[in-house]
């Protein structure tokens, strides 16, 4: 079992993958637009970027989390045209909150089997129609046996792992709320930003308690959005761009749903699908390799979770290296210099997504302000979802 | 991509939304009833009297609750079915200040993950038999604190005329009282 999840494995890669182009729309709590709307302005923004038309994709990807957000049944198939997809072999693919960076490494194999030269990979979510709050509709992914007639609220899950991972690091609740600081304060130089501020631990102390050890500033906000990436093998990609930025691997691990049969202590399926990633780059030690990363941070706590799990630092112990200053953009590990989802905003599937186009815009020197102070080779993205229970992980180079 | 970029996109204010022409208002009609399932079914008719029922994988000898029809890990048929104590300790718990959709609560509910007493399993290997449910009995500062993590607890059941072979047949875990 150990050897199956992520270990061993079987790479019969025809075509080396390039990423090209990236494209993304405001985050805001509310959007006029449409889901497809906001597909084609994210999808037409890489187009450009990579001075492409759509006559140049052979293949689009889609992703987006539940339906029920939208609010749309088959999503994938709404979103189509406006991702690009009229007339072409189009794919949904969906793993939670885990899909941003699933669709990228869905894009992967479309371009490294051979089957496709080009792939236009978008994933869209707009959560604003859900009423009066998006939380009722996530009343629908518990067990409707055996945990919905406890009457849960998701943040009660969140809560759990996070007091878990408390008490098993010795963490406390002005270690974690670090990363809120962070991560807002990173946010004020992303243009898409929703929830950027220059906040302090005690701000984010005094901020409402939902389940204790859960604040409100602990916590992305219900957002809006689009975002976009190309990638092309790698006869197109030196023909596209001067500069493509190279998928170097790709990993992705699902436990059960049983999320209160496991510790919550330790993501063990990120630290799979990182392993399944890290060897297809033959990256052996990742907190020495990786120069730029994107954890997951849905809630401030997950990004010292996904640290431990993307094996960038030892268990329990990224809040230390936290509170030294390892993780700032000036540090010797960056992470989440894009603002992440506590400051960007969380537009499920293309928050992922955003996480992957930062990394591309980072190895590219394109991220202004952003940009992280040391020298740049490599970097990896990764997003978390499902009932605790999926890691996917993108590692890429310049 | 710098931080000056214009990018698409048209922020509207929650008022905005409201007055927008066209604003379609809909409410999906859906109901379902649930069938437990061959394991869960067995395992809901042992609550009802007052038993919390594990199954045994019989090659890796793993007891689960939930029972599974299978063992995820042999991907054999699980068989033999066995009665717990029902105690276990503390994995995880929090306080929770808001219901399902997130309004207020009078009165703070404290829930969490118990870890059961469960032959099959070494001593803190990452997966185990568990269950999640309200905590009752135990303070808020212990949760806080830390204290009621490890703390050892048991099932308050329903008296047996309100069982209806429901998780809420257990109306809580509490602390086992010492001595």
């Amino acid at each position: 079992m150990r050897e199956v999840m992520g270990v061993r494995m079987n790479l019969h890669v025809k075509d080396r993958v390039a990423v090209v182009g990236a494209g993304i729309t405001l985050f805001r709590r509310r959007l006029l637009e449409t889901p497809r709307e906001l597909a084609w302005e994210a999808a037409k923004m890489a187009l450009d970027n990579a001075g492409l038309t759509l006559a140049d994709i052979d293949c689009v990807v889609i992703g987006t989390a539940p339906d029920a957000f939208d609010g749309i049944h088959f999503n994938g198939e709404y979103l189509a045209d406006g991702a690009g997809g009229y007339g072409k072999p189009t794919v949904r693919v969906y793993v939670g909150g885990g899909t941003g960076v699933f669709v990228p490494i869905a894009a992967w194999w479309h371009v490294a089997s051979g089957l496709c030269n080009t792939v236009l990979a978008v994933a869209e979510e707009k959560m604003s129609p859900a009423h009066p709050h998006p939380q009722g509709v996530f009343a629908y992914i518990w067990d409707p046996v055996l945990e919905r007639p406890l009457g849960p609220n998701l943040i009660w899950i969140f809560a759990m792992e996070m007091r878990r991972y408390m008490h098993r690091c010795g963490a406390t609740k002005e270690d974690i709320a670090l990363v809120s600081v962070k991560n807002k304060r990173n946010a004020l130089d992303h243009p898409a930003a929703q929830a950027a501020a220059n906040i302090t631990v005690e701000d984010v102390l005094n901020s409402e308690t939902l389940v204790w050890p859960v604040n409100r500033l602990d916590i992305s906000p219900v957002s809006d959005g689009a975002a976009a990436l190309i990638l092309a093998r790698e006869r197109e990609a030196r023909r596209i761009t001067d500069t493509p930025i190279w998928v170097e691997g790709i990993g992705w691990s699902l436990d059960n749903t049983h999320w209160y049969n496991r510790e919550l202590g330790y993501p063990r399926y990120v630290q799979y699908a990182a392993r399944m990633a890290y060897r297809m780059a033959g990256i052996e030690r990742p907190w020495k390799e990786i120069d730029v990363a994107e954890p997951y941070d849905p809630f401030d706590y997950k990004e010292l979770h996904h640290i431990e799990g993307l094996m960038l630092a030892r268990p329990c112990e990224a809040p230390e290296l936290l509170k030294e200053g390892w993780f700032d953009r000036d540090g010797e590990l960056p992470t989440s210099p894009s603002g992440g989802l506590l400051g960007v905003g969380n537009p499920i599937a293309a928050a992922g997504l955003m996480k992957a186009a930062e990394i591309f815009w980072q190895l590219r020197y394109e991220a202004g302000r952003r940009q992280a102070k040391k020298p740049v080779h490599k970097g990896v993205a990764q997003a978390w979802g499902d009932l605790m229970q999926v890691g996917t992980v993108i590692v890429m180079s310049n | 991509m710098g931080e000056k970029e214009k990018l698409p996109g048209h922020y509207l204010k929650s008022r905005e939304m409201y007055e927008l022409p066209g604003l379609v208002e809909y409410q999906p009609q859906a109901k379902y009833r649930f069938s437990a399932g061959q394991a869960q079914t067995r395992f809901l008719e042992g609550l009802k009297e007052g038993k919390i029922m594990g199954v045994r994988c019989p090659r890796c000898g793993r007891v689960y609750v939930p029972p599974r029809a299978y063992c995820e890990y042999c991907y054999a048929a699980t068989s033999e079915w066995v009665e717990l104590p029902g105690t276990g300790v503390i994995h995880t718990a929090v306080i929770s200040y808001i219901s399902t959709f997130r309004e207020r609560l009078e009165k703070p509910e404290i829930v969490g993950v118990v870890r059961l007493d469960a032959p099959g399993y070494k001593e803190d290997s990452y997966e185990f038999a568990g269950l999640f449910h309200k905590l009752c009995g135990v303070a808020e500062e212990d949760v806080k604190s830390g204290k009621a993590i490890g703390m050892r607890v048991k099932p308050r059941w329903r008296p047996p005329e309100e069982r209806v072979g429901d998780v809420n047949d257990i109306e809580c875990f509490e602390p086992v009282e010492e001595g």
